[in-house]
């Protein structure tokens, strides 16, 4: 029988990976930005895994301002990277300081 | 039983899926990979009854979220193979910070099994109704009950989408744009001319 552990076991594995991954690719903001979306789509797991556990509608709800925020965040992530790379002409992170004033 | 199968079917490949994502050599693989971690996490969350969520998934993140990223990916020509120098390097640290983690959330998960902590029962207002479908059900509290978070969620994209075309557009010189209010402000008499010219001769524009 499938219980709520193995929602949980499933998403905690996902945002480790998420997590991993922004620290595997530390240069490349492409994919950091897509590690951070694995890792909002663990949170979006578990808040819909423990909403249809506990029989209470509100964590779908949550969900949804997750993914709201998530794709708000993108849109905005991509258009800085965007902005980046045509000001550098590449998009390695590591010495994004130079951005300050 | 086959709700067993089903669900470590779609486990086992939102997190290879998610692996892969992350270990990709080229971002273009990378973002399809992620795709797929996408539509097998909404088989899950459909396996439990929330239907309506992992439609919004299949459709906002797979639907838009990935192809942003997929218009993005092949959009910049970019070395992929220079930005992956550190990849070996910082290897070990990703791995014990990842470790670390993991032990962290499977003791939670262990002390969640134990009997977890006093927690509070739901109150009933956001119960599930009787005979209502998971999508009317969320309509119901989201238009209602959370009727102020929705429009918030709702300036929270309009925020967003104001600032990536703000960020992005560029005004580009030399570009010979269309002059509204001249154009409008143009009569007929302006523009024509009324010529009798003599016969065999020409006229002079």
């Amino acid at each position: 029988m499938i219980g709520i552990e193995h929602y949980v076991v499933v998403s905690s594995i996902l945002f480790v990976l998420g997590v991993l991954g922004i620290f595997l690719n530390r240069k490349n903001v492409i994919v950091i930005l897509m590690a951070i979306e694995l890792i909002l789509l663990a949170v979006n797991i578990n808040l819909v895994a423990f909403s249809a556990f506990l029989g209470d509608l509100t964590g779908q709800v949550f969900a949804m301002f997750v993914l709201t925020v998530a794709a708000g965040e993108a849109a905005v992530g991509l258009a800085i990277l965007v902005m980046y790379f045509r000001r550098r002409g590449t998009i390695a992170v590591d010495d994004v300081n130079r951005m300050k004033g | 039983m086959i709700q067993l199968l089903a669900f470590y079917l779609f486990a086992v490949l939102t997190i290879a899926s998610g692996a892969i994502t992350i270990l990709a050599r080229n971002p273009v693989h990378s973002v399809l990979w992620l795709i797929l971690a996408f539509f097998n996490a909404a088989g899950l969350m459909l396996i439990v009854g929330a239907e309506f969520i992992a439609m919004l998934l299949v459709i906002v993140y797979v639907g838009a979220v990935a192809v942003l990223f997929l218009f993005v990916v092949m959009m910049l020509d970019i070395d992929f193979a220079e930005l992956r120098a550190g990849f070996v390097k910082n290897f070990p640290l990703g791995i014990a910070v990842a470790l670390v983690l993991l032990s962290e959330m499977v003791l939670g998960v262990g002390a969640y099994k134990a009997g977890g902590l006093e927690l509070g029962t739901p109150d009933g207002t956001a119960a599930i109704p009787a005979g209502a479908s998971n999508t009317e059900a969320i309509g119901a509290l989201l238009y209602g009950k959370y009727l102020f978070l929705f429009e918030a969620a709702g300036i929270i994209l309009l925020v967003a989408m104001i600032g990536a075309i703000v960020l992005t557009h560029r005004e580009r010189s030399g570009v010979r744009g269309q002059n509204i209010s001249s154009q409008v402000k143009r009569r007929p008499e302006d523009a024509t001319v009324n010529v009798k010219p003599e016969i065999g001769k020409g006229v002079s524009l």
